[in-house]
């Protein structure tokens, strides 16, 4: 086993483990701070796949933005309430039933599939010394410029109605 | 060199912890955090093939993957934080105003 498969197999048992911790902690705070060790590691998986541009936008986005926010609403809400409660709902066997028998369904298809995609020989940025920001940066604003502006729009939108929405009186 | 389908399996475990978290908990937060996991489980696949295709299109995708999750995040919160000052709960099951 070489080294960067033992590191997968690091990243991938790390997610995996913390994910669910995610949906099993009684403590909601606990939840935010296993998600936060998930997307660390599903980082890691993206350094691996030589994407290192994603791999700062996900620290710096989904672990420095997203989780923040998501601490500040756990405070917002009443949390104490929360932890003498039923933390699953009366549909939980079923779900895990139907949820194990969806992986078994996918894991079987990858499985079979599994020599259409083989060995991945060169990297992205083998060409030259063209760096992976460089290439995405590129394509950001060569071929996917309408998308661009339409993801800005979408935030624009998005940060309109959370103000909207958490506003005690409009008026 | 890592084998593609190790990515894809382990974005499938991914992907069914989040649709577990989504269908088996009460706590409107835990579900929202359970559809970042499954956000996350596609965006690894997104990347996997733009590794294995030598093609930067799945990371650009991954890079609006994200966006809507910020746009989906902050909605979320903000309903969750509207809801529990009208209602005084978080639990998905207790909202029940439009069940007769």
């Amino acid at each position: 086993m070489t080294l960067d498969q033992t590191a997968f197999f690091i990243l991938s048992a790390l997610a995996l483990v913390s994910g669910i911790l995610v949906i099993t902690r009684r403590n909601v705070v606990h939840s935010v701070i296993w998600l936060i060790v998930t997307l660390f590691s599903v980082a890691g998986i993206f350094l691996l796949l030589q994407a290192e541009f994603l791999f700062a936008v996900q620290i710096i986005l989904y672990v420095g933005g997203i989780m923040v926010l998501f601490l500040f609403a756990v405070m917002l809400v009443n949390v104490e309430a929360s932890l003498k409660e039923a933390r699953f709902n009366r549909q939980w066997g079923l779900a895990l039933g139907t949820s194990l028998l969806l992986l078994a369904e996918l894991a079987y298809g990858v499985y079979k599939g599994r020599h259409g995609f083989r060995l991945v020989q060169a990297s992205l940025a083998a060409g030259g010394p063209t760096s992976n920001t460089r290439i995405i940066g590129s394509a950001l604003y060569g071929n996917y410029m309408l998308p661009v502006e339409i993801a800005s729009v979408l935030l624009l939108v998005a940060m309109v109605g959370a103000v909207i929405m958490t506003k005690r009186r409009l008026f | 060199m890592i084998p593609t389908d190790w990515f894809l399996l382990l974005g499938t475990g991914l992907f069914t912890i989040g649709v577990i978290g989504v269908l088996s908990r009460r706590n409107v937060l835990v579900i929202l955090m359970s559809i970042e996991l499954i956000l996350n489980a596609v965006n690894i696949n997104l990347v996997a093939f733009s590794h294995y295709l030598r093609s930067i299109d799945g990371q650009i995708f991954a890079i609006f993957v994200i966006t809507d999750a910020a746009a989906e995040a902050a909605i979320g919160l903000g309903l969750i934080i509207a809801l529990f000052r009208n209602k005084e709960t978080v639990n998905a099951d207790e909202i029940n105003l439009l069940k007769w």
